[in-house]
This record gives C-alpha cells, sequence and structure tokens, in this order.
C-alpha cells in the first residue's frame, strides 16, 4: 500500500519568507475585512456619501453655488405646509399603489403563460423584456406620441372603430393624465415581474402539480394551494423592489407631462427635480427627496417581516 | 544592460531638453505644472441650447469655430444641448466646481447662479455702449445692482403665428387688436374647425411666454415694486381668469392642457390651428419646406404665415423678454481668455454673422440691431425686429430674482389658469396662486 506523504508545518517553515501583508491574511477576521472592503468603498461612496449629503443639505438654506447654513427642520416644515407636496404625495401613493397591483397581477398572469410550453417559447420570453429593455426616455417618447392630443393613434383606432366620437384629451385631462402616465409605468414594469414570476414558477417542482391532480385538485386549487404558497416568498421579494423603483420614479412623468398640467401628475422625484434643479434650491430639493425615506423604510420593514415570516412557515 | 526606469529617463530627458533648448527643462515644466506657453493652445468650453435655427449652430461649428482659433488662438469648444437639460449641467457644473467656462443661459436663470460667475463689467458695458445701448429687460436679466453677471447675447420673444387666409375668412383682414376682437374671431374660427392653440400645461417656454403676457395686458402683476408685497389678487387678474376660461372653450384647442414646447409647431404645421404665440420657428420650418407644409389648397404655408403681438388689455400690450446672457463661470481656469472670447463674439462683425443666420428668429440685445439689413430680407419676420421694447420680465413689478424664478419654475402663475380651465372658481384659483406666492416671497 502507497501512502502519500503530507507536508508537515515544518515544511512550510522552510518555505520562503512571508511578507507582513501576507500573515495578516491568514488571519480570517483581517480576509474577510479586505475581501468585504471594495464593497464597503462602493456602498460608502455610492450610497452612504449621497445620503448623508442630502441629509446635511436638507438641514441647511443651501442654494447652487452657496452652501447655506444650519437651518434644523426649518426645509420640513415648509415642505409641510406646502400644497403641491401634499399633492405630489398623494400622486405618488396612489401612482405607486395602482401600477404595483396591476404589474403584479399582469405580470402574475404573464408567467402563468409563458410557464407552459409552446412553439416560439424561447422567443417570446425575450420578446416580452422588450419594453424593460428600451431606454425609459425613448419609450416614453413613443408614448407621447400615443397619447398627442392631436395626433394621438389610439384615439384615431378609437374612432375607426366607431367606440369614441370626439378626441381624448389622454394628457390634459388632470385624472387621465394620472391614469395615463400609470398605463405606461404598468406597460415598461411588466416585463420585470413576469419573468422573475417565471424564474419563481420554474424553482416549483412539477411533481407536486401531478400530486394534486391526483388528488383531485382542479386547476385553481393547485394554483392556490400549490403554486401562490410557494411562489410567494419571491413575489413579495419583486414587490418590495418594484414598489421602491416605482416610488421613485422620474424620467417617464417628467418626459411625458412635467407634472402638469396643473400639478395632477406631480411625484415626489418631479417635485424635487422642481425646486432643486430648476429653481436652484438645493436644500428644499433634498428635503423632499429625503421625505420619501420614512415611507419606504417603513415599506422594506414591513416586508422583510412578512417574508420572514412566510420563509418560517 | 544597465536598467533605465521611468524617473531616470524622465531626468535624463530633461538634460537633454535643457542641452537642446534655452529653455528650463521638463523638470522646470514639471515643477510649474504648466505646458510652456508654445505648447500650449488654450481651449474654451462654451455651453448653449441647441438652436431652433439649426443653421446658426451650423455656422457657429463650422465658420465661428476655426475664425476664433485664427483670431484669438483659442480653440473653441461649442456644446449644445437640449434647453431642458441646460439647468442641471449648470448646477452640476458650479456644484462640483468643474465644467463649461461660458454658459449661454436662457431668461431668468442666470439670476439663480449669480454668486457663481464672474463680474463682466467691463466686456458688457464696452458691447453695450458700442451697439447702441441695451434693452432694459437685458439689462436687468443680465445684472444684479450694478454688477453685470454675464453678457446680454440676443433676445427671444413670442408674436402670434397666424394663418391669414382663416383669419380673413373669419372676418379679419389683420389680426385682432383687443382681447373681445379676439374672442369674436376666435368663435368663428373654432366653429371653422380652425381654433387658436396655446399651451397650459407645464413646459418652460410657451406656456410661460403666453400666460405670463396675457396676465399683464390686464393689468395683474405678481407684486408691488417693493419686490415683497404679494397683490396677484386683484380684480384685474380674476378677470383675466374668468375670460381665460371662456377663450378656452369658445376659441381654443382644448388639447393644449398637455402641450410641450414643440406641440403648437406641430399642431399648426399640420393645419390643426389658426393661430398660436410662438417664435419665428413655425414660419421658419414653412419656409425651409415650401413643398412639405402646404395650405388645403396646395399652396405653400408660408405665404399665409404673418406674425403679430399678441392683443391690448387694459394693462397694455407686452412679451415675455427673455434674453440669452453668456456667463463667465467663477471656477473657469481661463478666465482672460474667456474675456478676449466674450468681447470677440459679441463685437458686432462677428455677432453680425450669426445674427444673420437667425433670419429673425432673435431680436438684438442692444438696440442698434433694430437696424441691421437683416429684417428688410423678409417682411414676415420685421414685426419680431423691436419686439424686446414691448418686453416685460417675470416677477413684476419686482425684479425677476430668485422668487420670480421660484414661482415661474413651480408654473403657479400657468397653473392659475390651467385649474381654471379644469374648472376651478377664478376667484378660487387666484386665491390659490396669490397664497402660493406669499409662501415663496415670505
Amino acid at each position: 500500500m502507497t501512502y502519500t506523504t503530507v507536508a508537515s508545518p515544518s515544511v512550510y517553515a522552510g518555505s520562503p519568507k512571508r511578507g507582513p501583508i501576507t500573515r495578516l491574511l491568514e488571519d480570517e477576521r483581517w480576509l474577510a475585512m479586505t475581501l468585504l472592503l471594495p464593497t464597503v468603498a462602493l456602498l460608502g461612496l455610492f450610497i452612504a456619501y449621497p445620503f448623508i449629503e442630502g441629509v446635511r443639505l436638507a438641514v441647511t438654506d443651501a442654494k447652487v453655488g452657496i452652501p447655506g447654513h444650519f437651518v434644523g427642520l426649518q426645509n420640513f416644515e415648509k415642505i409641510w405646509n406646502d400644497d403641491i407636496f401634499h399633492v405630489a404625495v398623494w400622486n405618488t401613493c396612489v401612482y405607486t399603489a395602482v401600477a404595483t397591483v396591476f404589474k403584479l397581477v399582469l405580470g402574475l398572469w404573464l408567467a402563468l403563460l409563458l410557464n407552459h410550453n409552446f412553439k416560439g417559447k424561447a422567443f417570446t420570453r425575450a420578446f416580452i423584456l422588450l419594453p424593460f429593455i428600451i431606454p425609459t426616455v425613448l419609450s416614453t417618447l413613443a408614448w407621447k406620441w400615443m397619447f398627442d392630443p392631436t395626433f394621438s393613434v389610439i384615439n384615431w383606432m378609437l374612432f375607426r372603430l366607431g367606440l369614441i366620437h370626439s378626441r381624448i384629451n389622454w394628457l390634459g385631462d388632470p385624472n387621465l393624465a394620472l391614469i395615463s402616465v400609470i398605463i405606461v409605468n404598468v406597460w415598461r414594469g411588466l416585463p420585470f415581474y413576469a419573468i422573475s414570476l417565471l424564474a419563481g414558477l420554474q424553482t416549483i417542482s412539477p411533481e407536486l402539480h401531478e400530486a394534486a391532480a391526483i388528488d383531485g385538485a382542479r386547476a385553481w386549487q393547485r394554483f392556490r394551494h400549490v403554486t401562490w404558497p410557494l411562489l410567494l416568498p419571491v413575489t413579495l421579494v419583486i414587490v418590495l423592489f418594484s414598489v421602491i423603483q416605482t416610488f421613485a420614479d422620474f424620467q417617464l412623468v417628467y418626459v411625458l407631462t412635467g407634472g402638469g398640467p396643473a400639478n395632477a401628475t406631480q411625484l415626489f422625484a418631479t417635485y424635487a427635480y422642481q425646486l432643486g434643479i430648476g429653481t436652484g434650491l438645493l436644500s428644499e430639493g433634498a428635503t423632499i427627496s429625503l421625505a420619501v425615506f420614512p415611507v419606504l423604510l417603513l415599506v422594506v420593514i414591513v416586508q422583510l417581516l412578512y417574508i420572514r415570516r412566510v420563509e418560517t412557515h | 544592460m544597465a536598467r533605465i526606469n521611468r524617473r531616470k529617463f524622465l531626468k535624463l530627458s530633461g538634460a537633454g531638453a535643457v542641452a537642446a533648448n534655452t529653455g528650463a527643462g521638463l523638470a522646470a515644466i514639471f515643477a510649474s505644472g504648466r505646458a510652456p506657453a508654445y505648447a500650449q493652445a488654450t481651449s474654451l468650453h462654451w455651453l448653449r441650447w441647441a438652436d431652433f435655427v439649426p443653421a446658426s449652430d451650423k455656422l457657429l461649428k463650422e465658420k465661428i469655430v476655426p475664425q476664433c482659433e485664427k483670431a484669438l488662438g483659442i480653440k473653441l469648444n461649442i456644446e449644445m444641448i437640449n434647453a431642458n437639460d441646460l439647468q442641471a449641467r449648470t448646477t452640476a457644473a458650479i456644484q462640483s466646481g468643474t465644467g463649461p467656462d461660458i454658459i449661454d443661459l436662457l431668461g431668468t436663470w442666470p439670476q439663480l447662479y449669480a454668486d457663481s460667475v464672474v463680474d463682466v463689467s467691463d466686456v458688457a458695458e464696452e458691447i453695450g455702449k458700442a451697439q447702441g445701448g441695451y434693452y432694459e429687460t437685458q439689462r436687468v436679466l443680465a445684472s444684479v445692482g450694478s454688477k453685470w453677471i454675464g453678457v446680454p447675447w440676443a433676445v427671444g420673444g413670442g408674436l402670434v403665428t397666424y394663418r391669414k387666409s382663416w383669419l380673413a375668412e373669419a372676418g379679419a383682414e389683420k389680426f385682432p387688436e383687443t382681447w373681445d376682437e379676439y374672442r369674436a374671431i376666435g368663435k368663428k374660427l373654432k366653429a371653422a374647425g380652425h381654433p387658436y392653440g396655446q399651451t397650459a400645461g407645464h413646459t418652460f417656454g410657451d406656456a410661460p411666454g403666453w400666460w405670463y403676457p396675457y396676465l399683464w395686458s390686464w393689468g395683474g402683476k405678481e407684486v408691488e415694486p417693493d419686490g415683497k408685497t404679494v397683490v396677484l389678487n386683484s380684480r384685474e387678474t380674476i378677470e383675466s381668469v374668468k375670460l381665460a376660461v371662456a377663450l378656452w372653450k369658445e376659441t381654443m384647442d382644448e388639447g393644449g392642457l398637455s402641450w410641450d414646447d414643440s406641440s403648437n409647431n406641430r399642431a399648426f404645421l399640420s393645419g390643426t390651428i389658426s393661430a398660436t404665440n410662438n417664435g419665428a420657428s413655425i414660419y421658419l420650418e414653412a419656409k425651409k419646406k415650401p413643398d412639405s407644409y402646404l395650405t388645403e389648397s396646395g399652396k405653400p404655408m408660408k405665404d399665409d404665415i404673418l406674425h403679430a403681438r399678441i392683443p391690448k388689455g387694459p394693462g397694455g400690450q407686452f412679451a415675455l423678454g427673455g434674453g440669452f446672457t453668456d456667463m463667465l463661470m467663477s471656477y473657469s481656469k481661463n478666465q482672460k481668455p474667456a474675456k478676449d472670447f466674450l468681447r470677440w463674439i459679441h463685437s458686432r462683425a462677428v455677432f453680425e454673422e450669426w445674427f444673420t443666420s437667425q433670419q429673425g428668429f432673435t431680436s438684438g440685445a442692444t438696440m442698434e440691431w433694430e437696424e441691421d439689413p437683416v429684417w428688410s430680407v423678409d417682411p414676415v419676420l420685421r414685426p419680431f425686429k423691436d419686439l424686446p421694447r414691448i418686453g416685460r420680465l417675470e416677477g413684476f413689478a419686482g425684479s425677476p430674482n430668485r422668487k420670480a424664478a421660484e414661482v415661474k419654475t413651480k408654473y403657479i402663475i400657468v397653473d392659475m389658469y390651467a385649474k381654471a380651465i379644469q374648472g376651478m372658481a377664478a376667484e378660487e384659483t387666484v386665491k390659490w396662486a396669490h397664497d402660493e406666492l406669499v409662501k415663496i416671497y415670505a
């Protein structure tokens, strides 16, 4: 029987000299810290620093080119009494809630359809992603044309089909304007939901469905008692990301309406931009941006707690 | 073989340079941190909007840039971006302390950045004196107190572009001069399927360009001359709002609530509307493509277009006196060349080339340009010649300062009319706007 000789520690002791850094990194705690360093640096640079800078700006009266002085919570008091800010808060909540519900329901439906085997499945799945791939500004400009009060292709089609007799003022009517921007948001966000939920669906073993079917469960019952419980953790994470993104949406509304007409589509981000960049009031712009933070923090905490509960059950 | 590392190489080559030249060599150049004068080509970065007259941008890039290098030895880098993005770029440049040396800003924007620019009083006063004096609005926009924060470049104002044949069919031989006439003719035009068209949406150019002069024509104003006392909630303003609602329903294209700055151009050129307050860009486009833009009888639309001032009201007749102002940024490392450049580009001979290329889209910032031959080339554009004389600025009767800019950026005056158009009572919407102004001017 042959034995392989394993080098004893004394062999290493005689190896070339190790530098102080190598010796330091042999300690797992130092190694872990070193490996974490790039991530910490990136997070610090792109997340912590802007956040701290935002907080600093919000408690000063800084304007473009003027550093400003500490004013405490004066800016928060100002926006608290600002009617346009109230409108922006309401619009943002409606925009996020309605868009998220539609994206979830339609996204789930699409994912269930795409989870079946059919001809051209791969192509369809790739095609579905298009709204998500096209730069938002470009696709929104196309939507702007479709909603144009004079040249709307949607109006033209509805008119030709005999469904309307006068044109619909998609972006000019205050209620329709908010609905219109929500429609575009749903269109853009749907692929994210569909593809992510599809990935979740594919992790569910077909055997579970087969077993349920043998036990006599119908399609709806199989979805309700097999698919949905297993998909729920993934769904909650997707909804969490989506809510954060939708809440802070900017490009879409900025391009479509600029927050108009008469602030009917004004959101947190567009109003913060209007004040911070348009008026040079950096401190007030930062205050509005920061006002989103507690709301989002609450959403994140509630959802993460819920996810933990679902996972432990 | 002896190894030569980078440091040794630089040292040796520096010594070589000393031997070869009379200069101090690379070591001295590195120590000074500057390239030797003979090797330097000063370059300047000039940020502007992408012009509605593309020929002017072409002229700047293809002709003015080489001329500048020849005349001043300055390599000019002109960057043209969408006007909507100018403020974001300016803010980023100021906050980071790096960016374009000179920025050409629109309207009241220069007032927002007054603390981040260099005093250019010497250049501005020299140009103003040599070219017949600046219009008062342009002086106000480009200065804070007695300090010039920029050099006025040109004035871009709005006149009503209208279809003369359609107005004639409605019984108007010339454009209505009072709001009553405007309403009466407008009713007929809308009944014939040719409404007027104005935006009441959130768009930075055409919306304030129409609604501010409209308010002033009624005698409405934001504040008293003290610049503090808000007086928007007045009988005049309420009357103006009431008529605006009637005009919207009876005479205008009601899709205008969501129009941006290019929507009225498209609507006019497609034959959807009969009149709209705008710069000369609609006419210039129709003139450029006479075979594409035709009237219903198949004739070039350009021959059916005229320009007129917006109607008079009890308060007078006005236009928003927006200008373009060149600001030399204080972070610029090229202060001296930048001032030389400003002096050169604003000089009569150089500016005239650009001014001619505009064909009347803008007026000069100084009064001498009213006499320029460009105004005799095309009679349709002649009404723009002395437009700056009826110019008035945001924040009237105070100054177009940061507060006035905030009111404008929040679209409070525009939204006062938009809310009424959407159904809010005139008294209520005026009170809302007044209260918003009080908060801003507090």
